[in-house]
């Protein structure tokens, strides 16, 4: 699959509506929404704004009733499940919440897991590195994460924010041109938040990868270059006025 | 396929419960390859213990039961043979050779066999193997005793030592035949049948000791001793069946029925190999029921199986929606569940396997002391591999059912997981 960002964008949105079934409400109506290659966007989102709709679609595991999603100039929404399936593992590395990984892996299994699914990122991992697992300890190790003590250990066992660095490392992996981040430093303290993020910065900034940050934590968001309010630009949020 | 890895990766992670089910399986297993190498083996245990003997003859009875205690010494005779029938039955120009047998006395729970010599040359087993003494001879003198191999294994018997018969199949001190005692002069090599429970006497022996009896019980006042008896005249007055050997195989029927139309006395001929047939024809309902109950304890295991998958699905929704956003797919997903699933039949029908071969192991001299039959440990027959394939593929058509779950279950869920 060849993505090429000829009109520069990572990800454009054009006339999009979308409901979970026919007679649904409509829960996410965009005009448009263009994101920049090698940008990081904070994408400010309440509950209620349609925030896990937006990356469901970008995602590719759901597809809109009306309009265009583009990432990285592929019009995913025209893709079959499959394909989509295909493309985020190719493209797409994802930080959740929390709960990033799997219990039953090794934290360096758990970073190298999109190699499994994808022989791109595979690919794009051994022009650094030498093995995938060199490549894990050296995405670790950006992240202080590669203490010989700290790797032999369960993954289960590791404080949150530990947790959320391997998964930064895991969503780093193979270098994926776009990286969805959904509220990632939400369980961690406010004085290790800044300090994520930097990090996040860091990796991207090295990997070119555009970055969306998605949180409703409005006191981040003066580290990003821009700022995109979910529940302005969607005419479908079900946002109650605090 | 990394998913395969994966699931066993997953498996050692819930190595607690997985190996719970496992021992499940594999103790369904084991009973159904036991029930089913037991009825081989027993089969083969019967057909081996007579070869080469064309007809039994003994009193009327179903053929079955002739059988079982002419050969097998399981059961009781009806009623005997008079010796004068014998004699005339014999006689049938056809007959190459018989063997005639009397039952009825016991040694400390081992069946007494009242024969001639010529039981030793004729009786074969196995296919056409003969018995083989491995100590001394066949009994010369009237006192004399020839030991089947548990009999001198288990007793602790030498030759030369003396040994008392009882009077029926009880060993009570007041239905001994003490005052004649007899003399092991021979032991005979292990066969893996009957004949290895038997004590073998000469058929006047069996009239020796029964001369001062009548109708079971000693006759008050009246003893003879052992001395005495030697210059008795012995003849044999009722046996209680005979084994027959024929010139041409092609006379079998027609000495048969000659023998079930025995006017002066009620008998009955049978061919060894078609009682054996109708005793598989009576036993087979039994078997077959045995066989239906230990599939249902595999289904039953397998259900297990499910059930413990089952329950793990809501807990792994988060798992399953990681990876999920790596670019996993339903399909692998479906994969990894189905994997699990098959992993744990695979193991659970690899420990069933090794451990059937222990307890065989374990078993098989206990079953061979105790009920007489000779379990072979030879590798799977093709039936047991084909029954073992049948339920490595029922394990994964049952990892079919959480399989679909999860699949429709993180097609809903994508990348969220309300928990």
């Amino acid at each position: 699959m060849v993505v090429d960002v000829t009109n520069g964008y990572a990800v454009t949105l054009q006339q999009l509506e979308f409901s979970w079934h026919q007679q649904a409400p409509t829960i996410l109506s965009l005009e448009m929404l263009n994101v920049a290659a090698g940008e990081q966007v904070f994408i400010e989102g309440p509950s209620g704004s349609g925030k896990s709709t937006l990356l469901s679609l970008l995602a590719g595991v759901t597809t809109p009733q009306r309009g265009r999603v583009e990432v990285l100039g592929r019009e995913i929404s025209q893709l079959s499940a499959v394909q989509r399936d295909h493309f985020r593992a190719h493209h797409i590395g994802y930080i959740f919440q929390q709960f990033n990984l799997i219990p039953y892996l090794s934290m360096v299994e758990n970073v190298t897991l999109p190699c499994r699914f994808s022989p791109q990122r595979r690919n794009r991992a051994l022009e650094n590195a030498a093995t995938v697992e060199e490549e894990a300890l050296r995405l670790l190790s950006h992240l202080d994460m590669a203490d010989d003590k700290m790797l032999a250990r369960p993954v289960t066992s590791l404080s949150v924010g530990q947790q959320q660095r391997v998964a930064a490392a895991r969503a780093l992996m193979g270098s994926p041109e776009l990286l969805i981040a959904d509220e990632p430093t939400s369980a961690l303290d406010s004085s290790r938040r800044e300090g994520f993020i930097k990090l996040l910065f860091e990796e991207c900034k090295q990997t070119g990868s555009t970055l969306l940050f998605v949180s409703h934590d409005a006191s981040l968001k003066h580290l990003f270059s821009r700022t995109i309010h979910l529940a302005d630009i969607n005419a479908a949020a079900q946002v109650e006025e605090e | 396929m990394p998913i395969f890895t994966l699931a066993w990766k997953s498996l050692l992670n819930r190595r607690f419960t997985a190996t719970v089910t496992i021992i499940s399986i594999a103790l369904s297993v084991t009973l159904l390859l036991g029930v089913e190498r037991i009825r081989k083996e027993t089969r083969t245990s019967f057909v081996n213990t007579i070869s080469g003997t064309d007809l039994i003859i003994g009193a009327r009875s179903g053929p079955v039961q002739l059988l079982l205690y002419s050969v097998f010494h399981i059961g009781n005779a009806t009623n005997n043979i008079s010796w004068k029938s014998y004699e005339e039955i014999i006689n049938h120009p056809s007959i190459a050779w018989s063997v005639p047998i009397s039952l009825g006395d016991s040694h400390r729970g081992f069946r007494v066999i009242g024969t001639t010599t010529e039981y030793f040359q004729r009786y074969h087993f196995s296919g056409g193997q003969s018995l083989e003494l491995i100590e001394g001879k066949p009994f010369s003198d009237l006192y004399d005793t020839v030991l089947g191999a548990e009999v001198a294994e288990k007793l602790g018997y030498k030759l030369g030592d003396k040994i008392i018969i009882a009077h029926g199949a009880a060993d009570v001190s007041f239905a001994r035949h003490d005052d004649k005692p007899f003399q092991v002069a021979g032991i005979l090599k292990r066969t893996g049948t009957p004949v290895d429970q038997a004590v073998h006497v000469s058929l006047e022996a069996i009239e020796a000791i029964h001369v001062d009896w009548k109708s079971g019980a000693p006759i008050p006042g009246i003893s003879i001793s052992a001395e005495q008896t030697r210059k008795m005249a012995l003849q044999p007055e009722v046996i209680t069946a005979a084994l027959i050997g024929l010139k041409s195989k092609i006379a079998t029927f027609k000495v048969q029925r000659s023998v079930n139309d025995y006017r002066k006395e009620p008998l009955t001929a049978i061919l060894p190999g078609v009682a054996l047939s109708e005793l598989w024809q009576l036993i087979g309902v039994a078997e077959k029921a045995l066989l239906v109950i230990s599939a249902f304890v595999v289904v039953v295991g397998l259900f297990g199986m499910l059930t413990a998958l089952l329950t793990s699905l809501n807990e792994r929704r988060r798992e399953m929606a990681i990876l999920r956003s790596i670019g996993a797919r339903p399909g692998h997903i479906f994969v990894l569940i189905i994997g699990e699933a098959g992993f744990i039949t695979l193991l659970g029908v690899g420990v069933g396997f090794t451990l059937l071969y222990l307890l065989l192991l374990v078993a098989q001299p206990i079953i061979e002391t105790q009920i007489g039959i000779h379990i072979a440990i030879g590798a799977p027959s093709s039936y047991e591999l084909g029954l073992l394939g049948a339920v490595i593929l029922a394990g994964f058509l049952a990892g079919i059912v959480p399989g679909y779950r999860a699949y429709k279950q993180s097609l809903a869920d994508g990348l969220s997981v309300h928990l």
